[in-house]
């Protein structure tokens, strides 16, 4: 099953592992599911909040349910990056993970594996959460800068794919899950999801300008609108988060591998 | 009307679901009060479905079932009444202590505040929690959580006692445990149990009469002695030495009689002969210069009359679910 | 040796309430998790007072009723699990054995969850005082707002009863949280309907029964004494309550017919 990791190098462990994690998906329609609270958030604030675009200082040039998709998309993506720490837990509960760790001789390249098959994965959530956003009536306006907005969301994948697979690798139990899902939730929550920045208040606005994903998510709605701003700085937030975490999974690993997994 | 002594009467009985073979195929058991019955088969044979329907838990396609004198169908409360289950899985709340089961099970019994205390005490004691009996049933072991089951089982005194895989997964010495206090229960208050196992040795020991289950049906039913000796014959298992070959050792032994299932290496044969025909063996083995390091005569065991009824072994079933079990 | 559907009840009612109340995560979390949804919808839609017709003064006060209601669903799901655990672990058999009532087991799983509900009205409800909610209808109107939510906590529950006795499975019960979830979310707990911009959305919102919960609720808080409203939330509350509770001892019925 891990046949890749007889060469036992880097590339070779972590195409073995997304392969097999890949193969995964398609045999179980559920690894949709990251898919299935942004979407509800999605239909839920898109279509019941539309005034809520109207409130004198809200200035979105794409519109509300634009406004919304961006918020639902980086969701998907990021709770895509959490479900992937689940199933690695779920590998180290049922023993899987003990036979990986011993077929591979790299073993960060385990790491990337899941990585890849993540990303495979946000590519799909992503599509999904993009075709019902068209469909309830995104318009499609002009000066869409698909790449930058992908960059973004690929950068926000893997940084929560990172941050889950060290939990994952530190508990080694299903209780990683909450632990793995509340703080993602919080991050993605304590961000302007239902007004811009500018027309937060109080506690939530100072805590969202700490957020380092309200970087993200504002230059990423620029960047869907076609008035990007502030781009460089999110690119260089998400590339920060991902090497972050990446040595948060490396040292989870290095750990995993003193205990015995 | 029901006798105020009787046990557990069952005739023709089935119980179908609705994908796969009848998981009770046409059963007929007859358990006199104050006896331990023995219900042995591997795994899905279709022990626990039987208990389940004397216990009223689940109704036979057809077929009729009598507990303790009472139609488990048509007088389910009053079967009840005259019942304590200890079911498969040791159904417990984590959350409560081994007192709050206790005291649960006697309320619901219908058991006054005072009653329900020195019922509860009483029954601690015997079954050795009193000191655990303020803590959560979560810290409890296997065998705790098994003789707690037992304990809530004999709440309201029941006459008939249902026990369905007491043991399984329990060490040798919560076992032996166990088995006495099952044993104490038939011989001093006259409880009727019936007990299913997948462990020969639980039967044999434990068991007046032992009935054989395998695929829904009955192969074999009596005392353990009683099936044992309609087996008869011993047998005899040699391990070869180091130079001497498994077939050597084989091509001698086959000479005595048919040979049976044996250790891995090793060669066992069933004596035609019975026991006397050791002493031959071991010339036989000596004149052709067949050298071994273990030679060893089994009395027949219930794997035995297993393998004899179905033709497959229980012990091998088992060993091989173990393997499957940690992989 | 039949003891009596009373105490069958009240010790039935008392293991339910020990069990959820030794899980100090459960209870934490059916407080914290609705508290925190509140704080963030509260302050990140605060916006939207100032939207043209808005009908209360400060967005903090018409989105106090989403933390009950979703309390109680919090409250519901945890009960059905814990049914469904004790059918899958045989815990339901056991007591099945015993000459217990049916309906006891039903009734004392419907306590807990009043009681639950209970807790969490009151300290919501302190929580919410003491954030600046300004209650229209004064003290009298908190009793009533604590009793709507109990009655909402007990319709849930009645639903999660069902739920579980149908399906008798822990797995079948928690993956409909979702559809709950949402549910909630797609009535006016965010807006109030007449100013939700999307017909198809609106027309949702108002066949979607959670609205008139919410909405009595509400009107306690931004209105005062607005007997429509209450009328409308008591009567689906006990609708709810009616049907599900009818529904989950059709279910038990079926599930120990012998």
């Amino acid at each position: 099953m891990v046949g890749g990791a007889r060469g036992g190098g880097f590339f070779a462990v972590a195409l073995a592992v997304a392969g097999r994690q890949v193969y995964k998906y398609f045999a179980n329609p559920a690894f949709l599911a990251p898919a299935l609270f942004p979407l509800f958030f999605f239909v839920a604030f898109a279509g019941g909040l539309t005034r809520v675009g109207d409130v004198p200082g809200f200035d979105y040039a794409a519109g509300y349910v634009a406004f919304q998709y961006v918020w639902a998309l980086l969701q998907a993506v990021a709770m895509g990056g959490a479900f992937t720490g689940f199933s690695i837990a779920g590998d180290f509960e049922n023993g899987f993970a003990r036979r990986l760790m011993l077929a591979a001789s790299n073993r960060q390249g385990i790491i990337l594996g899941y990585t890849i098959a993540s990303l495979v994965r946000a590519t799909l959530t992503g599509a999904l959460v993009t075709v019902i956003a068209l469909l309830t009536g995104m318009p499609m306006s002009g000066g869409f800068d698909l790449f930058g907005l992908i960059g973004l969301a690929i950068l926000v994948n893997v940084a929560a794919t990172l941050f889950g697979a060290g939990v994952a690798m530190l508990l080694r139990t299903q209780q990683a899950g909450p632990v793995i899902r509340t703080p993602i939730f919080l991050v993605l929550f304590l961000a302007p999801v239902f007004v811009p920045l500018n027309l937060l208040s109080g506690w939530l606005e100072a805590i969202a300008r700490l957020n380092p994903f309200t970087t993200i998510l504002d230059a990423a709605r620029g960047l869907l609108a076609g008035a990007p701003t502030n781009v460089l700085p999110a690119y260089a937030i998400g590339a920060a988060l991902v090497a972050v975490f990446a040595l948060w999974a490396v040292y989870a690993l290095r750990r995993a591998e003193k205990t015995g997994a | 009307m029901a006798e105020k002594r009787a046990g557990i009467e069952v005739e023709n009985l089935v119980r179908e679901f609705r994908k796969g073979p009848r998981a009770v195929d046409g059963i007929d058991i007859s358990v006199e009060p104050g006896e331990i019955y023995g219900f042995l088969g591997p795994n899905g044979a279709g022990k626990s479905t039987t208990v389940l329907v004397l216990t009223t838990l689940l109704p036979p396609t057809s077929g009729t079932a009598r507990v303790a004198g009472y139609d488990v169908v048509k007088d389910g409360p009053k079967v009840r009444a005259a019942i304590g289950a200890a079911l498969q899985e040791a159904a417990l709340d984590p959350f409560l202590t081994g007192r709050e089961h206790l005291n649960l099970q006697a309320a619901l019994h219908g058991l006054g505040r005072k009653q329900r205390k020195r019922r509860g005490e009483e029954l601690l004691e015997r079954v050795g929690l009193e000191e655990a009996a303020d803590r959560r049933v979560r810290g409890y072991s296997g065998g705790m959580k098994r003789r707690l089951d037992l304990a809530l089982a004999l709440v309201h005194e029941p006459r008939i006692l249902f026990l369905d895989e007491p043991t399984t997964g329990l060490d040798p010495q919560s076992r032996s445990a166990l088995w006495s206090e099952v044993s104490r229960l038939a011989r001093d208050e006259g409880v009727t149990v019936f007990l299913t196992t997948q462990y020969l040795e639980e039967a044999d020991v434990l068991a007046d009469r032992v009935g054989i289950i395998d695929r829904g049906k009955i192969v074999a039913e009596g005392t353990p002695e009683k099936l044992k000796a309609e087996i008869g014959r011993p047998s005899v298992e040699a391990t070869p030495a180091e130079g001497s070959g498994r077939e050597a050792v084989a091509r001698v032994l086959s000479r005595f009689g048919e040979e049976i299932a044996a250790q891995p290496g090793a060669v066992a044969v069933r004596l035609m002969g019975g026991a006397g025909d050791l002493a031959d063996v071991v010339r036989a083995l000596d004149s052709e210069d067949v050298r071994v390091t273990n030679l060893r005569l089994d009395e027949p065991s219930l794997d035995d009359v297993f393998l004899e009824k179905t033709g497959r072994s229980l012990e091998g079933e088992g060993a091989q679910e173990v393997k499957e079990a940690q992989v | 040796m039949s003891s009596s559907l009373l105490v069958q009840v009240t010790s039935l009612a008392r293991r339910s309430t020990l069990r959820t109340m030794r899980q100090p995560a459960v209870v934490v979390s059916a407080i914290l998790f609705p508290m925190m949804f509140f704080a963030i919808n509260a302050y990140g839609l605060d916006a939207a007072a100032s939207l043209p017709g808005f009908p209360a003064d400060s967005y903090l006060d018409f989105a106090f009723a989403f933390p009950l209601i979703q309390a109680a669903l919090f409250g519901a799901i945890t009960a059905g699990a814990d049914l469904a655990r004790d059918i899958e672990s045989g815990f339901f058999d056991r007591l099945s054995l015993t000459p217990m009532r049916p309906s006891a087991l039903l009734l004392g799983m419907l306590a807990g969850v009043v009681a639950l509900g209970l807790l969490q009205g009151v300290v919501f409800l302190a929580v919410g005082l003491l954030f600046g909610v300004d209650i229209k209808s004064g003290v009298a109107g908190m009793v009533v707002i604590v009793l709507l939510t109990v009655l909402v906590a007990l319709g849930f529950g009645g639903i999660g009863a069902m739920l579980a006795l149908r399906t008798g499975s822990v797995e079948a019960v928690e993956s409909a949280f979702p559809l709950f979830f949402v549910s909630i979310f797609m009535s006016s707990i965010n807006l109030p309907r007449d100013l939700i911009e999307a017909d198809w959305f609106r027309w949702v919102a108002t066949a979607n029964p959670i609205s008139y919960l919410v909405e009595g609720i509400r009107s306690l808080v931004i209105t005062g004494w607005d007997a429509q409203a209450l009328l409308l939330g008591f009567g689906f509350a006990f609708g709810i309550v009616a049907l599900s509770i009818a529904g989950a001892s059709a279910f038990l019925q079926t599930r120990v017919a012998r």
